[in-house]
This record gives structure tokens, sequence and C-alpha cells, in this order.
């Protein structure tokens, strides 16, 4: 309900008190965007002119023409997250998952693309250059426009104060003619100005001087109502100097919306203050449009430059990934890929050099092939060649053997001998000649669908006659539930049969434990012994060839010292595992772990390689327990064991 | 127990310490040296059983089994030095009834010409039947549909034993012993083999089996179901 011009006539009593109050009120709004963006207002106007600066004597805190821009962004920031949160608490679980999906899609795009990353990379790094660029440009481009304007408006006001300062009356005391003179002054100063130029004048009595005069301001075109406080002078202040600073008014009338522009303040005569607003509209709307070009250029540039980087990487990446498929189909075995060479530059050497090494590769494994194929030839050569008379030998032994009773001693004692280490030359032959097989690749799988426990039992006759003669027995502990896996009978039951005679031979006359158990992916078998055990890294040296824990037991013992050596080949053409615990006189044990699948890879074994602990436990409590009996071992569930 | 075999090794030694021991047990053998002439010395002696090397100058092991398979059930045992499962499938696809890889003993031999020759002289009479195969068990014959079907003493054997105890379900290992005789657990190539073999004959359709069905993981019964 505040009255317009002061120029038109005498403002209502009444609007004495609204005054002070308008001011008191406005005041911190008007510092409000100052106050707002400090950092960005500062730095704009850090550097905009000295020379303003020295004229005026201080430039107070500028609101910069960024910062309703900046405003602006900061408000759509807040919208934008809140409406995020809005929307996860809508349904929190689905599109935490849908987020989480798309980050791992994204994840992995990242890693498995070179192009993503580098046109990413490019387009990150540009943008923050640009925009880094554009920012210092940009404030550049705004000091100096301020500075020609904030020179104009000091010229223009410093004229306009020389002017009012020389009218005549202006050096008395405000009295009731006072209003008549302000208002002539202010009118020849609107009009006196440079043509086109917008700016607002006003003058008025110092503030602490009302009442008793009857009116306090004079003004052409901006409401001195909304003046800031710190330019409205007091009496006791007549002697500040002129200021300058930014301010936000509403102009160019009454009720208009705040314009952003300097106002410039000076006391003259006796008790008189000078009012100048310079609206910097016009200003800002220029920088907006500097502003605005310099984004889109920026915006076009980085994207010219990801462009730029995705023309360049894809001239690298394709060969680069055609080389990678043709290698990836080398390695499944298409020896004859080769790749396209264009060109004599690095891309081209590459694809050539990569033919080149796949055409060696081709020539090794051909190569490779055919020895193979000539060593697969000559064991089998070597293996009828030597067989068809070493069975006439046998069998011619076994006749020698059969009527040993009608020779004299040393002649059927002779007999004995021949047909006793006969069998043992057989055995190593048989044993020689399957490992050569696995040494030439030539092992082949015979997989069927087949009980484990039933191989078990099946291969545990030797076992258990050896067993016999030593007093020993041979503990089963098999699940009542088949334990079916696809499995080559023949090798599982020479490996089970390989696992029992060395555990019973070892196993000094103690009992051997034997446990199998299932689980969703495997089948195993635990070949338990209470006998010398082994030492410390024997548990890998027991599958060499021909080694033996200790080379003065070996001619008591029979096997031909390639047993365990075939068993791992054959655990391993299953792709499952052969493996050995053992410490010294605690015994051993021996785990054969197969996939139920043939081909699937295992993740972990249903039985334990390593005995309980409580066994070692109890041993360790009572010296004279030497070895723990058969029961404590397995009496526990068999657990998970993960590899 | 008579019998007569015939063997035929290229190997004169192998031949001549056979001979030794088939002759000391109680066995009549006679010898064929080479691969071309084994049939017509087949078809002059008549064998009971016939011990053939699978290596042989001239036609080699499985011709010369195919071709007697072709005409006579004599039960064929093979001798080889390879016990790969590829040359082991070849030989009793071409018809042989077992196998002895070298080299073996003198009792094994003997133990599995027996089990080839042991046959119960005369058989109760006993018909059987599976689906629409009704067998004679002592006219040893097999008939679909009233009409004859060809069967190797072995393959006749392994159809008894398995429709003896029809819905029963036969390990492979249960089979080799009741069939051939084997103590101890042994190949069970051969069963799988002569499992197929006999499926091709008696079988309307041999890839869905409904005679001898396999059970899997286990072993094979009679009967469908």
């Amino acid at each position: 309900m505040r009255k317009g011009k002061l120029g038109g006539g005498n403002p209502p009593p009444a609007v004495n008190g609204t005054v002070a109050d308008g001011t008191a009120t406005d005041g911190p709004a008007v510092n409000g965007p100052a106050a707002n963006g400090p950092t960005v207002a500062d730095a704009a106007v850090n550097g905009t002119s000295a020379k303003a600066r020295a004229a005026t004597g201080q430039v107070g805190p500028v609101p910069a023409v960024l910062v309703p821009l900046l405003r602006r962004a900061r408000r759509i920031g807040r919208e934008s997250g809140l409406r995020r949160r809005l929307s996860v608490l809508r349904s929190p679980a689905a599109i935490r998952i849908a987020v989480i999906r798309l980050l791992k899609g994204l994840q992995w795009q990242w890693r498995s693309s070179l192009q993503l990353r580098v046109v990413s990379t490019t387009l990150v790094v540009s943008a923050v250059a640009i925009s880094l660029l554009g920012f210092f440009l940009m404030q550049q481009i705004a000091a100096n426009l301020l500075g020609t304007a904030e020179a104009r408006a000091l010229t223009q006001a410093s004229d306009g104060l020389v002017f009012a300062q020389n009218q005549p009356g202006v050096a008395q005391l405000p009295g009731p003619s006072s209003e008549n003179m302000a208002t002539g002054i202010v009118h020849s100063l609107q009009s006196g100005g440079q043509t086109g130029a917008d700016y607002g004048v006003a003058i008025s009595v110092l503030r602490d001087l009302v009442p008793p005069a009857t009116w306090n301001y004079a003004y052409s075109s901006f409401d001195v109502h909304a003046l800031p406080p710190s330019v409205v002078q007091t009496s006791s202040s007549r002697t500040k100097p002129p200021t300058m600073i930014f301010a936000s008014m509403p102009y160019p009338q009454q009720g208009s919306p705040k314009t952003s522009g300097l106002l410039y303040a000076a006391p003259f005569g006796s008790d008189y203050e000078l009012y100048y607003f310079f609206p910097l509209d016009q200003l800002q709307n220029e920088l907006y449009l500097v502003q605005r070009t310099l984004a889109l250029v920026g915006l076009a540039l980085v994207f010219l430059l990801a462009g730029i980087a995705w023309m360049v990487t894809r001239w690298v990446v394709v060969p680069v990934a055609r080389a990678a498929r043709g290698a990836q189909l080398l390695s499944t075995g298409k020896l004859d890929e080769r790749l396209a060479v264009r060109g004599q530059d690095e891309v081209a050497a590459l694809a050539s050099s990569f033919n080149e090494m796949a055409a060696s590769l081709q020539e090794k494994m051909r190569e490779l092939e055919e020895l193979s194929q000539v060593q697969r030839q000559f064991v089998s050569d070597v293996s009828h060649e030597l067989r068809t008379p070493l069975t006439t030998i046998t069998m011619a032994a076994d006749l020698l053997f059969e009527s040993r009773n009608q020779m004299d001693q040393s002649a059927a004692r002779s007999a004995e001998l021949l047909q006793s280490q006969l069998g043992r030359f057989e055995s190593l032959l048989a044993d020689l000649l399957e490992i050569s097989r696995y040494d030439a690749n030539a092992a082949t799988l015979e997989a069927e669908l087949v009980d484990i426990c039933d191989v078990v039992r099946q291969s545990a006759d030797v076992a258990q006659h050896l067993a016999e003669r030593r007093g020993a027995r041979i503990e089963f502990r098999l699940p009542a539930e088949p334990c079916l896996a696809e499995m080559d009978r023949r090798r599982v039951e020479r490996i089970l049969r390989n696992l029992l005679c060395n555990a019973v031979e070892h196993g000094e006359g103690r009992d051997v434990v034997v446990t199998s158990a299932a689980d969703r992916d495997a089948v195993a078998v635990a070949v338990r012994d209470f006998g010398v055990g082994l030492a410390p890294g024997e548990e890998h040296l027991v599958f060499d060839r021909f080694w033996r824990a200790d080379p003065a037991r070996a001619r008591t013992t029979g096997g031909t010292g390639l047993g365990l050596a075939i068993a791992l080949e054959d655990a391993r053409l299953h792709g499952g595992w052969l493996e050995a615990w053992g410490e010294p006189s605690r015994g051993s044990v021996f785990r054969l772990t197969l996939p139920r699948e043939t081909g699937a890879e295992l993740l972990g074994s249903p039985l334990p390689l390593m005995p309980d602990h409580a066994d070692f436990g109890s041993l360790a409590a009572d010296p004279a327990a030497d070895v723990p009996g058969p029961a404590d071992y397995g009496s526990h569930e068999p657990g998970q064991e993960r590899a | 127990m008579k019998g007569r075999v015939l063997v035929v090794d290229d190997d004169a030694a192998l031949a001549e310490m056979l001979g030794i021991v088939l002759r000391g047990e109680g066995f009549e053998p006679t010898f064929v040296a080479d691969g071309d002439r084994a049939l017509e010395a087949f078809r002059e002696t008549r064998p009971d059983l016939i011990l053939l090397d699978l290596m042989l100058p001239g036609m080699d092991g499985i011709d010369v089994c195919r071709q007697i398979r072709a005409e006579s059930g004599v039960p064929i045992v093979m001798l080889t030095a390879k016990s790969d499962t590829v040359d082991v499938v070849l030989g009793l696809e071409s018809g042989a009834d077992d196998f002895i890889v070298k080299p073996f003993q003198a009792k094994v031999l003997i133990a599995r010409v027996r089990a080839r020759l042991r046959r119960t002289d005369d058989p109760a009479p006993e018909m059987l039947s599976i689906g629409d195969v009704s067998i004679d068990v002592a006219g040893h014959s097999v008939r679909r549909d009233g009409e004859v079907i060809n069967l190797t003493p072995l393959e006749f054997d392994l159809l008894v034993a398995l429709a003896r105890k029809p819905r029963q379900v036969f390990t492979r290992e249960v089979l080799l012993e009741q069939v051939w005789g084997y103590r101890h657990a042994a190949d069970t190539r051969l069963v799988n083999v002569h499992v197929q073999r006999l499926r091709a004959k008696i079988e309307r359709d041999p890839e869905r089996p409904e005679i001898v069905v396999t059970v899997r993981g286990v072993g094979y019964k009679a009967g469908p179901g």
C-alpha cells in the first residue's frame, strides 16, 4: 500500500512508519544474493576494476551476475535429489535391485570395453577442462563489462553530484521549500543524462532529521524505500565519502520485480543525500547470451572431442578386437584362423605377426600330433611285440611251476622264482604301458553312471586277502544311499585297488578305514591307514613315478612304483582329485574326489582330507596312545571342505 | 569234457605253448597260423571253440571273426595284446564272445575256455517269454511272432539269464559271473557290447529297447516297465 513517486506530491503521513519498516525488512533481502554466493560474487568482483574501487572508495559485497543462475541451478539440484529420494522410497527394493543391476552392467561394460573407457575419460576430462576454461573466460568478460559500466556510472553520478551541489539553496537546512528544490534537481538530473542511459535518481534528507521535515525522499524512478540501510546516511555520518555498491532493487518503478544494479549514494549540501541507481539488467542479459554461447560451444567441443576419441579408438580397437577374436578361435583349436592384412601400419604388422604366429603354432601342433601318433603307435607295437612272447613265457613258467615237485631242489626253486618274478614283470610292463599311454595322450574315458560304493566293495577283494594275511581288517564306512557319479569303472577300480593295497601294505598290520560320501556335485572316497604315515612334503612326492618312501623297503614290498602315478592320472582324466595327507607314525589318508558329471569343475570334496583334529588332541594329551584307533577317524560328520 | 579247440595264431611259440596247455587239460587243439586259411580250417575241423589272435598275417582277426560268426555261433575267444577300449569293443562287436588280454596265465585261459564250453547237456524243458519274445530253453531257440531269431549260444545264455528273473535288475558284475563264468570282477565292456548285439537281434527298435532294458547306474533287466 506504499505510494509511488514522491515527486508527484506529499506522501501520506502514514508512510513514515512504513518507510522505516520497509527499509528494515528489505535490507537483508537485498543483501541476500551476495550472501548466497559469496565466493563466486567475490571472485567476480575482485577482478572488477581497481579504478572504480579507488574512485568510489569502496565497492561492497557484489551480487554477481552469475548468482541468479547459480541459485536456479542449486534449486534444480535440490528438487531432482528430492524427487529421486521420493521415488526410491516408493518401491525401495525393486529400485535398489534395478540400480545394482544397472551398475553391475555398467561396471562390466567399463571393464570389458577399452573404447568406452577412452571415450568416457575423454568426455569427462574435456568437459572439466572446457568448463574451467569457460568459467575463467566468463569471469574475465563479466569483470570487463562490469568495470566499464561502473566507470560510466561513476562519471554520470559524479557529474550529477557536482550539479546538485551547485544548486542554490542546498546549503540551507532542509525546510518546507526543500522538497520542491529536490524534485527540481531530480528532474533535471534524470533528464540531463546521456540519451539512452537508463538510471534512476533520488534525493533524501538525512534520516535522523525527520521529523520535523515533511518529506523524506524525492525520487524519480526507483523505490527508495528499498534502499539498503548501509547506504542510508545519518547526520553523524554526513562526512562520509560517496559510495557505490551493488544492490538489488525494484526497478524501473515501485512494485516492479527486483533488478540488480549499481547504487550510488553521496551526501551534498547541508543535509541532503543524492542517490543514483544504474540497473545492470542489460549487462546481465548480454552476459547470459555470452554464457549461453560459451556453454553451447563448450558442449559441442566436448562432444566433438569424445567423437574424435571414439573414432581414433575405433581405428585401433577394432583391429585389436579382431586379433583377439582370432586368437580366441586359435586357442579353441581352429588353427586355420588368419587375419586380413591391410596396409603397412602397426595394425597390419600386428595382423601379419599374428598370422605368422598362427602358422608356426599350426606347424608345431602338427609336429606334436605326428609325434604323439608315432609314440602311440610305438606303444601299441611294443605292447604287442612284448606281450606275445611274454604270454608264452608266462604259460611255460606256469607249467614248470605246476610240475616243480618232480624237479630237484634248485630247479624247483628256480621255477618258483621264475613264476613270482614274471608276475612282477607283467605288472611292471602293464603299468609302463599304461603310463606311456597317458604320456601319449592316448587315454580315453569310458564314463558310465556308477555307484562308487559298489566300486569300493568290488575293488577291495585283493586288499582283503592281503589284510587277512597281515591280521588286519578293512573297515567300510559307506553311506546307505548310492553315491552315483559318472566314471570309468575300470580306472576307478584300479585307483581304489591301488589305494587299498597301499594302505594295507603300509598300515603295519593295523586296520584300514574306507569312507565314502557324496554331495550335490561330487563323490569321494577316503582311505585311511594308521601306519608309518608320510613325512612333511611327501604327500606330493608319493605321486611321483618310482618314488619310494624308504629305499630299503622297496625290495620287500611289491608294487611297481607306478601305481599312484597312474592313479593320479586316472583321477585327472575324470577331472577329479587324488590327494594325500600324512604325518609320521600317525598314518595317512588318500582321498579320491570325482565330479558327479565328468568334465564338471570340482569345487570341493564331500570328505575332509585331514582327519578330525580331535584325533590329535587326544594324541597330544596321552603320548601312550601311540596310534589312534580306527574308531577315532570318521566319527565326525563328513564336513564340507573347500579347497 | 572233451573239446576241440581251433587255435588261430601266427606266433609259433605261443601256438605250441597253447597246444601244450590245452592238451594238458584234455582238449584237442588244431592250429592254423594264417588269417586267410582260418575259415577253411574252421569248416574242416568244426571245433567246439576258437582261440583267435587279433593280429594275424593275411586277413586280420576281426575279419576272421566276422566271417566265422556269419556262418556259426561257435564260441570265439579272442587273444589280444591291446586292452584299449577301441580295440576290445571292435573285437567284441565283430562277434567274439570273450577276450583275454596278453599276457595271461594258463589257468585263466583254461577257465575262460571251460566257461565257454560249459553248457548243461540236457536242460530241463522250459519255456520263457519277455514281451513278445518266447524262449525255448531246451530247444535252444528264440521266436518272435513264430519267427525264429538266430542267437549265438552266448547271446542265448544272456537272454535266458535275464528272462528267468523278469523285472529283477542284474548288475554287469552278476551277469559276468552268470553268463561268462567270471569269479572276480572283470571287464564290464563285455556285457555292454553283448547287450547291444543281443538288442540288435531281438528288439523291434534297438534304439528304444523293450526287452532288455537299461537301468541307469545299475545294470540291465528283462521286460518292459
